[in-house]
């Protein structure tokens, strides 16, 4: 036995050398050249608008930009912040309320929040918190005596607060989303019993015993929360600061600006973006070592933190907050989606109309069709490949580590506007027309990461010991796979496709540069739309868009439920 | 992958050379050629898409081309023009000179002082020699020949005018305290601080308020019609930073922030953040009214000494594939007919370029007759059309008020 497993393991591991090489390279390669695509122009090099030569003066022109410094800082600081209190919220509701009765409920509740649209929620969000918005009308002139809009500067606060909410509300839902995948891997209820037993409060017990084996699990969304929030554009445009804007808001405006030659300084200002990128990784590795130093210290210090009831509440607040945010935009983006006038202070428009809906829908359509077409074709490709590379990994038992692999969370870890122009010119010269399947391509590529992101942790975690025996049944390893692990892992499958669903519904920037605009999706259309500031049409396009990941979502929840209504450990 | 890099290298060195083939021969002299040549083709039309009436027109358009010429109109809706534009340059960096994927792009000012800077324009000529440029206004408006001072050279075909225009709500501003110039407009601030804004340049109508201030403030307007004179642009555009030192701190947010675009001040107007506001689109007031979007008692005004006025267009990429069906669609919408439906309020408002005095008679009449909607004004109210200042302007005053007031916070 021991000796048929020496035999076969390296073949199995060559084997799986080929496939990982393959599909790494099919991934990575893109991404590689899109940064070339930017490398060269920072240096100088982009012969159609005259520069051949290589020189440095793109970066002194960038350097000698009014504000530079405060609009990376800010954009930095401000993905710092999300991440730190993205991930201390998760971690501290997690804490306090896995496998409580809450704790279901406000899973139902935050689930269908990722579906929604930055750019909608961020919408959403401004109209809410505005001078003008929804909170002040429903106490104005009541409360406030105000009977127009006082001068507060918020949104677009200086200092990126209200980005920072956000953004919060925005990643939140995500990284739990993620770190709910994971947590059936967990023996939650052991360790629950057994700090419990030991005299922990929940808090200091899940920190103690499971926090660590859970944030390996999610390590990459982390990371790729940070990468996001430090180089977010559409938000930040409605939410953030404008006067400097961040760095990506201002990258995008000189990669559009009317100013060819400013394609240079534009392509310099993403190189800075992608050394911003790293400090933040950096600065995360160190808050991580530190995090690592306190709770080792707290093991051994023996403390049970019991009293936690006040973190345990705030976090749950917290939580509630972002759903309700989020879920109370949403309804007033419905509202505005049938109003007609709806001036300050009114609580509600003077009149409903359907105008907007009847003159929307029909050029909906079709991009509806492309957008699910697109999202279902990428979903399904991307979870296809994933679990034949896990599975060809899975024979080392330590799937997802190797360098090569790395590679595909690439798309993750790079800002998208450092290397998406770069990837434009790169398709347009292998002389590909702008099409379905290289945009397919495209969204497969951004797709993939999350996916596999979604699934790996599940898949390294399941109890190899099912295998075991279905092996020593003599079973070949497809069928374990098909009949064994993939039931098994059902319902992560499931996530994980609906995770890609939405990643391709919400794709903005590579839909609109690799279809050279001829593939409308309803996110080209809901962002081309937003440029003109129509609350109705907006709302229409936000509703629209939201419902599609959400539609998913209920399904990869529904369908274990559904299947499994007589096993009751295959339905959480 | 590598071979294609190197292919990718090597077309463009090949380009940095110089050699941009025009592998067309699509002649607009030929139209009878042009309209077999054009049947069946589809046109990728790139225009701005933020605007739901606009898209409807445009819809409306391509639907007339499919039942007259065979044509399929594709309305690509960008956010930004200039996008197209990077489309155009990935297109020329990568040596795609045929076969590009835009056909058609809606464009004015520096994208179009752009594109015809870098060679990146079909032409020219070809739009001087539509068979409906014979109605085109080009003796009284000179805006469709000079696209912001740049000589148009038949490298774009007009599409629409337009001329900026104030609008109010007369139920919180009544008329009698409307400013009637820039300077008024300062005074006017002064008394009502925080109630007015402008959108945040680069934005277009953001620096078009620029413009028009600086029209009005500068000591020789003649310079304005030329390239910026390096030495003398500090004391040149002295007076415009003079009145903006002023202004700034008066404006909505203490220019802490600023609207985003002009559908922006829009909303802002509606929800009572903004007082007075401006479009290019004389019938811009009317159109939101008409939607819901501005309440009954919007009105519009002008500066008696004039405001800013300029044309926009169309013009087709010199890799365009359907080149042929983009002259048709160019055509067609500057037929009377197009024309007069665009000018229409309830479905777009767009100003005309034709001129009404070149028309057949049942013509002339439909547009005499159109009903502009209650808070346009005729075009005899409109006051005078101030030239626009060389794109070299617009330029440098961005530049300048990115340094002085991109960090006000």
């Amino acid at each position: 036995m021991g000796q048929r497993i020496r035999i076969k393991a390296p073949r199995a591991g060559s084997r799986a050398l080929t496939a990982d090489t393959l599909l790494a390279l099919i991934l990575g390669l893109p991404i590689l050249a899109g940064l070339a695509g930017v490398i060269l122009p920072a240096f100088g090099y982009l012969p159609a608008l005259g520069g051949s030569g290589l020189k440095r003066d793109h970066f002194a022109e960038l350097a000698s930009q009014p504000h530079i410094l405060r609009s990376s800082l800010t954009g930095l600081l401000a993905g710092l912040a999300t991440t730190g209190a993205a991930v201390a919220i998760v971690g501290t509701f997690l804490a306090g309320f896995a496998g409580t009765p809450v704790f279901s409920r406000i899973q139902h509740l935050v689930s269908p929040l990722l579906a929604v649209p930055h750019a909608a929620a961020a919408f959403a969000l401004a109209f809410l918190v505005a001078p003008s918005g929804f909170l002040v009308r429903l106490v104005s002139p009541e409360l406030t005596g105000f009977t127009r809009p006082p001068q507060w500067l918020v949104p677009n606060d200086p200092l990126g607060l209200s980005m920072v909410a956000g953004l919060i509300t925005k990643e939140v839902p995500f990284l739990f989303l993620i770190a709910l995948a994971a947590l059936p891997q967990l023996p939650l209820r052991q360790s629950r019993q057994l700090t419990a037993a030991l005299g922990y409060g929940r808090l200091g017990g899940f920190l103690v015993s499971l926090w660590p084996a859970l944030y390996r699990q999610i390590r990459l969304a982390v990371f790729a929360v940070l990468v996001y929030s430090v180089s977010v554009v559409d938000l930040a445009i409605i939410l953030g600061p404008q006067l400097p804007a961040t760095l990506p808001v201002r990258i995008a405006q000189w990669t559009a600006d009317h100013d060819l030659g400013a394609r240079f300084l534009a392509s310099a200002a993403a190189l800075l973006q992608l050394a911003i990128v790293l400090a933040a990784v950096v600065i995360w590795l160190l808050v991580e070592r530190l995090g690592r130093f306190a709770l080792a210290r707290l093991t051994y210090s023996g403390r049970r933190l019991r009293n936690d009831a006040v973190p345990r509440f705030v976090s749950a607040c917290a939580m509630a907050a972002c759903a309700a945010l989020i879920f109370l935009g949403i309804a007033i983006l419905c509202i505005w989606s049938v109003a007609g006038l709806w001036p300050f202070p009114n609580d509600l428009p003077a009149e409903l109309t359907p105008q907007t809906w009847l003159r929307t829908l029909p050029q909906l359509w079709p991009a509806l069709q492309t957008t699910i077409a697109l999202a279902l074709a990428a979903a399904a490709l991307a979870l296809l490949s994933a679990i034949l590379l896990l599975h060809h990994n899975g024979a080392s038992g330590r799937g997802g580590n190797g360098p090569r692999y790395r590679l595909l969370y690439l798309p993750l870890l790079l800002p998208e506007i450092s290397f998406v122009f770069g990837l434009q010119i790169l398709i347009v010269s292998a002389g590909l027309k702008p099409a379905f399947a290289s945009v397919l391509a495209v969204h497969f590529l951004f797709v993939l990461p999350y996916v596999l992101l979604s699934l790996s942790a599940p898949w390294r975690e399941l109890d190899r010991r099912f295998e075991n025996i279905a092996a020593g049944f003599g079973k070949p390893s497809l069928q374990i796979l098909l009949t064994v692990r993939l039931p098994l892992l059902l319902r992560a499958c499931l996530t994980a496709f609906a995770v890609g669903f939405s990643v391709s519904i919400s794709l903005y920037l590579p839909t609109l540069l690799i279809g050279a605009g001829r593939l409308t999706t309803i996110a080209t259309e809901a962002v081309a739309l937003s440029s003109g500031g129509d609350r109705r049409v907006i709302g229409v396009y936000a509703l629209v868009q939201a419902s599609l990941p959400f539609l998913a979502f209920l399904i990869a929840s529904l369908g274990p439920q559904l299947l499994f209504r007589n096993r009751r450990a295959m339905r959480t | 992958m590598i071979r294609r890099a190197g292919k990718i290298i090597i077309a463009a060195a090949t380009l940095a050379l110089g050699f941009a083939v025009d592998a067309s021969a699509t002649d607009a002299g030929d139209w009878e050629a042009v309209v077999a040549e054009a049947k069946g083709q589809t046109v990728y039309f790139n225009a701005w898409g933020g605007s739901d009436n606009i898209n409807a027109y445009i819809r409306w358009a391509g639907g007339e081309m499919k039942a007259r010429y065979d044509v399929d109109v594709v309305h690509v809706k960008l956010d930004d023009t200039a996008k197209a534009v990077a489309t155009v340059v990935a297109e020329k960096a990568a040596g795609k000179n045929d076969d590009g994927a835009v056909d058609l792009i809606w464009i004015n000012g520096e994208n179009f002082a752009a594109m015809k800077r870098e060679g990146l324009l079909f032409g020219p000529g070809w739009a001087t020699r539509l068979p409906n440029w014979r109605y085109v206004d080009h003796e009284t408006k000179p805006t469709v020949l000079r696209d912001f001072t740049i000589p148009t050279e038949g490298l774009e075909s007009p599409w629409g005018g337009a001329k900026l225009v104030f609008f109010h709500d007369s139920a919180r501003t009544p008329k009698v305290d409307l400013p009637d110039s820039a300077a008024g407009l300062l005074k006017w601030a002064e008394a009502n601080p925080g109630r007015f804004s402008y959108p945040q340049p680069p934005d277009f109508t953001g620096t078009s308020f620029l413009k028009q201030v600086l029209v009005e403030l500068i000591d020789d307007k003649a310079k304005l019609q030329r390239p910026v004179d390096v030495a003398t642009f500090a004391t040149d555009a002295a007076p415009l930073f003079a009145y903006l030192d002023r202004l700034t701190p008066l404006l909505w947010r203490q220019g802490k922030a600023y609207p985003q675009n002009y559908p922006d001040m829009k909303q802002k107007l509606a929800d009572g953040e903004l007082d007075i506001i401006f479009a290019f689109n004389p019938a811009e007031a009317s159109s939101a009214i008409a939607n819901g979007e501005l309440p009954e008692t919007v009105r519009s005004f002008v500066f008696s000494g004039g405001t800013l006025g300029n044309a926009h267009f169309l013009a087709i990429p010199y890799n365009a594939t359907a080149k042929a069906g983009a002259l048709l669609l160019a055509d067609f919408l500057l037929s009377p007919e197009a024309q007069l439906r665009k000018q229409d309020p309830k479905v777009w408002g767009d100003p005309t370029v034709l001129s009404l005095a070149k028309l057949s008679p049942e013509d002339r009449s439909a547009f005499e007759s159109l009903d502009l909607g209650i808070a346009t004004l005729n075009p005899d109210e409109l006051g005078p059309a101030l030239d626009e200042p060389h794109p070299d302007w617009m330029t440098r005053i961005e530049a300048e008020w990115i340094r002085r007031y991109g960090a006000a916070n």
